[in-house]
């Protein structure tokens, strides 16, 4: 091999790179919140009598989940304009990626749900609680403290997937890299610097989420009594 | 120049799902064989052999696919052996598939009970032979559901391959979009087309996990 690496430019325009990360942090989390919001509205429906709700909650959560995330992101943002509804594309990133986290942690809140024993739901009601404050006061916290693993496994796989939305020119780590590669030519170093600092970011996320299940929900969860 | 959309930009889409499949079953096969040495690895007796696959699992799972590709792509034109957009994803792909079925393999063989290793210790079997005729068989039971469900995560991997410039299904997608200028039903098109190639593998995989927990 007679290359010699250059990461000059890298590191030249590192207030860039570092931009990105931040983008690209804000974008997760955002995206994170607004699909925890749509999944807890999924829960809800689906706890609902009325049945087309159920067939429609069923049918978002099997139409994202068999379908590209790159073709969600075309369809918003190319595809919303043509239908009257203009988007910029950090708006269609943001939307596209809280639909798609929407529809996998719908299915986690429901294994969430499905987990508390029956017998809570029936103590809530021999206490006279009505069907909501049993979903807000018993069921919801527990669910998502026995849910929080899953939940930040798949924080940081969107966090990773949120690169994909640089094929729309969004603001974010890997839109970031691409413009500094086309001005220096400089591909692999750029992207191997990105590389390192998605790896960075997903590493701590990791490690962050840990101590939060260890100190946080571990000691506010009943102990459970092995059944 | 823009045109009407035709009848045969439905059939190209059709057709350029056949790349699509090419590509997943090169990364199935390719991350197979490349997955079980890193799930024998990361279950071997051997101490770095170990630590090397938990880090190859490690690296490619929390890093981005693109970038991996990306990375592929520049890095073997930068190795002085410029490489076709095909031969880039496809070994992008396998790379990342392999770390993802070493995972999943490696819980299944770890989901083996002790007990059959020791038991085809006590009878002399060879190192070889109480992996392959006595906990291999054993772990593929497990570990059939979640690696056809990771078939359809792989199927939707694919459409990468169209940032690096690939005519498979979603390439084909942005250039009849280009040249028709009708995003959302071009695009809608394609979703079906992904949609009608994963629904039914996603439905068998949650069928052969349910066959599997009633035993």
């Amino acid at each position: 091999m007679n290359y010699a690496f250059q990461f000059r430019d890298v590191w030249r325009s590192w207030d860039e790179l570092l931009w990105g990360v931040f983008h690209t942090l804000q974008l997760s989390a955002l995206a994170m919140l607004l699909g925890l919001a749509i999944a807890i509205l999924c829960a809800v429906a689906r706890m609902t009598t009325v049945k087309p709700l159920h067939w429609l909650v069923t049918a978002y959560v099997e139409v994202i989940r068999n379908t590209p995330l790159l073709i969600q992101v075309f369809l918003i943002f190319f595809g919303l304009p043509t239908l009257g509804l203009r988007l910029s594309s950090d708006q269609a990133a943001l939307i596209a990626l809280a639909v798609n986290a929407g529809a996998y942690t719908t299915e986690i809140v429901r294994a969430g749900l499905e987990s508390i024993p029956r017998g809570q739901i029936e103590a809530g009601q021999a206490l006279g609680l009505r069907r909501w404050q049993i979903f807000r006061k018993i069921e919801l916290f527990q669910a998502l403290a026995a849910t929080f693993p899953a939940m930040s496994s798949q924080f940081i796989l969107l966090l990773l997937a949120s690169s994909i939305v640089s094929a729309v020119g969004a603001t974010e780590l890997t839109g970031a890299a691409n413009d500094i590669q086309s001005r220096s030519f400089r591909s692999f170093e750029v992207y191997i610097v990105a590389t390192g600092l998605y790896f960075a970011m997903a590493l701590a996320f990791s490690a962050l989420f840990f101590l939060i299940e260890k100190y946080v929900f571990r000691a506010h969860l009943p102990s459970r009594r092995p059944s | 120049m823009i045109r009407a959309f035709e009848w045969r930009d439905a059939l190209f889409l059709l057709l350029a799902l056949r790349w699509t499949i090419l590509l997943s079953v090169i990364g199935m096969a390719g991350g197979g064989v490349l997955g079980l040495a890193i799930a024998l690895g990361r279950t071997s007796a051997r101490g770095w052999l170990r630590v090397l696959a938990a880090l190859y699992i490690r690296v490619f799972q929390s890093t981005p696919l693109l970038m991996q590709l990306f990375l592929v792509y520049f890095g073997a034109g930068m190795l002085g052996m410029p490489v076709e957009p095909l031969t880039a994803a496809a070994l992008g792909l396998t790379l990342n598939a392999a770390a993802f079925l070493g995972e999943i393999w490696r819980g299944s063989i770890e989901s083996v009970p002790r007990g059959q290793e020791e038991a085809a210790r006590a009878l002399a079997l060879k190192p070889w032979q109480r992996v392959a005729l006595v906990i291999l068989p054993q772990a593929v039971r497990i570990a059939i559901a979640p690696t056809v469900g990771f078939l359809v995560q792989l199927i939707k991997n694919t459409s990468l391959a169209a940032i690096i410039g690939f005519m498979e299904l979603t390439r084909t997608g942005q250039v009849i979009n280009n040249a028709t200028f009708r995003p959302f039903l071009v695009f809608s098109l394609v979703a079906l087309l992904y949609f009608a190639l994963c629904w039914p593998i996603s439905r068998y995989s949650r069928r052969l996990e349910i066959r599997l927990a009633r035993g």
